[in-house]
């Protein structure tokens, strides 16, 4: 059982959680959204600042387990400073790798470090905590999209 | 690791787990399964499983109204079920025991019909009274029924070692409570409410009593017969898969004068007396409440379990539960930067225990305890309002029940020391 355990808490993990990048709110934005996991109270607030079509900047404040920590920092590393595009396809990437019981490959060439989320896969209970910042990135970058529309 | 294990252990407890099968399987791995998880439902014994599995293969018709062999045979095996239940909470009597769907639609049924009209009716001034430390389904139905009636909803504060604050209980229950509801038993803390004291003071200024006791009824003996009338409930729920019964069925038991007095619930089929098009009326209680076919083979599969229970006795379960629980106190105290939330002797509780380790997240801890074959809780136990009351976002949560043994606590107490050894903790 330890094989899955470790494939779960990966070294990169670990490491996010105990040292998120990114972290702490940050001005300027155009869309804070806050979302929760309700089964377990999970909570994340996040801001997203978009200019001239690419995500200049995502920050957040949370609290939960060590997998939706990590998971929001790796977000951030691999957003920020991608087209909104872009963005979205590695946002579509991550979570198909998610919610893929653990039969997706995924490509560390576009998922870099949230490739170590591969193990947390097979853990069904596990996954909304992944996805958990990453669904709130998608929700406040909308938001930010039709401010910016207006 | 041996500790020495206090007196009060049913028994009989080999027996009784294997009156349970799902104990003797194994998990991913072949680790054995040790099930820390009965607050949040219990295990079945192959008793309930079998009368289920009867009825359906022998005796299922719909009831009531099925003019045949079987549909007697069915109707008498529900309303059994309803003897069963009556007789397992001392009900004054068998009409007062309602069947619904579960613990959070026997509380709905509660606070929805006191909106609509009658004697009990909610509105504008009118004050309803919880707790700090309820379950989700006996806050959000009060504060449904604030808003739909303007009326104001207040709650009793916790105390730091996790017990009601009761200082202000003349404030806080005055001439303009219409209703009291609380928790006898909490989910989270697993502290056991004074709720005789508070009934007695709720019926002096004309309150009614609303009481969860989710938590209460699989392990304390129930007696409302017993009990004085002014300190007696006016009405008590609880869930059928907490004790050793299916999912699906819940009970309301109320007393007589308090159900008639209330308009129904559910409109619809058997709760009718005469239906035209101008208005109908409705049929007496227990019928009045239970509209449409009802879960015809979980009520006799909770009929089964309560008779399970109470062959084995509530009293000696209770017993079990106190030496399970005292148990489980010190050896997790023995832990590293564990810390219990609640009262801290299993007097004050029941076989509910939250606890925090410092350094590791709830989530962690369930998923590092799992791969050892030990299933707990983890996260706010639909309780988020206590939690925030310790300044607490989530915790962990064991919980034992009459097939728990010491051993099981130890298994647990191995993997939280593992868990801390996994994350690194020195």
């Amino acid at each position: 059982m330890n094989a899955d355990l470790d494939a779960l808490y990966q070294e990169i993990i670990l490491d996010h959680y105990k040292n998120p990048h990114h972290k702490g709110l940050r001005d300027p934005y155009e869309a804070e959204v806050h979302h929760v996991n309700p089964s377990c109270g999970d909570e994340v607030t996040l801001r997203v600042h978009l200019a001239d079509g690419v995500v200049s900047d995502v920050s957040y404040d949370s609290v939960g387990c060590s997998i939706s920590q990590a998971s929001a920092s790796v977000l951030t590393d691999l957003v920020i400073g991608k087209s909104v595009e872009e963005a979205m396809a590695i946002h579509a990437e991550f979570q198909e790798l998610m919610q893929g019981r653990g039969t997706v490959t995924p490509d560390e060439e576009v998922l870099e470090d949230g490739i170590a989320f591969a193990g947390v896969a097979k853990f069904p209970a596990r996954v909304k905590c992944a996805l958990l910042s990453w669904m709130a990135w998608k929700d406040a970058t909308a938001q930010a999209m039709e401010e910016k529309s207006k | 690791m041996t500790r020495p294990v206090v007196g009060g252990l049913l028994p009989e407890l080999e027996v009784i787990r294997k009156d349970f099968p799902i104990l003797q399987r194994t998990l991913a791995g072949g680790q054995p399964l040790v099930y820390l998880d009965s607050a949040n439902t219990s295990q079945k014994p192959q008793v309930v499983i079998d009368s289920m599995v009867d009825h359906l293969e022998r005796h299922n018709a719909n009831i009531a109204r099925a003019m045949h062999q079987l549909g007697a045979e069915s109707t008498e095996a529900f309303e059994s079920a309803r003897d069963k239940v009556a007789a397992f909470i001392g009900a004054p009597s068998r009409d007062e025991v309602i069947f619904t769907k579960n613990a959070s639609e026997a509380l709905n049924l509660v606070a929805n019909t006191m909106a609509w009209k009658g004697r009990f009716r909610v509105g504008e001034g009118d004050e309803i009274v919880i707790t700090e430390m309820e379950h989700h389904s006996n806050i959000v139905p009060w504060q449904l029924l604030t808003e739909r009636t303007g009326a104001t909803l207040r709650w009793f504060g916790l105390t730091d070692d996790g017990h009601l604050d009761l200082s202000a209980i003349d404030s806080l229950i005055t001439e303009k409570t219409k209703v009291v509801a609380l928790t006898w038993v909490s989910n989270m803390l697993g502290t056991v409410n004074p709720i005789a004291a508070i009934t007695r003071r709720a019926h002096e200024v004309g309150a009614l009593v609303v009481i969860d006791a989710s938590q209460a009824a699989p392990v304390l003996p129930i007696d409302l017969a017993a009990m004085p009338v002014e300190e007696r409930p006016d009405f008590l729920a609880f869930t059928g898969h907490k004790v050793v019964g299916p999912t699906g069925i819940g009970v309301l038991w109320g007393s007589r004068a308090a159900l008639e007095e209330l308009p129904p619930f559910l409109g619809g089929g058997e709760m009718i007396e005469v239906v035209t098009m101008q208005g109908s009326t409705y049929a007496d209680i227990p019928h009045k409440f239970e509209a449409g076919t009802p879960p015809i083979v979980e009520a006799v599969g909770l009929g089964a379990a309560v008779d399970y229970l109470s062959h084995v006795g509530m009293t000696a379960i209770h017993e079990h539960e106190q030496a399970i629980t005292s148990y489980a106190l010190e050896a997790l105290a023995t832990v590293t930067g564990l810390t219990i939330l609640g009262p801290l002797t299993a007097a004050e509780r029941g076989g509910a225990i939250s606890f925090e380790l410092d350094g590791v997240h709830p989530h962690d801890i369930a998923t590092v305890v799992d791969t050892r074959g030990v299933a707990i809780r983890a996260g706010h136990h639909c309780a988020r309002p206590a939690h925030a009351r310790f300044g607490v976002q989530s915790s962990s949560r064991m919980s034992s029940y009459l097939y728990t043994t010491p051993s099981e606590i130890d298994a647990l107490i191995e993997a939280l020391e593992y868990t801390r050894s996994y994350f690194k903790l020195g």
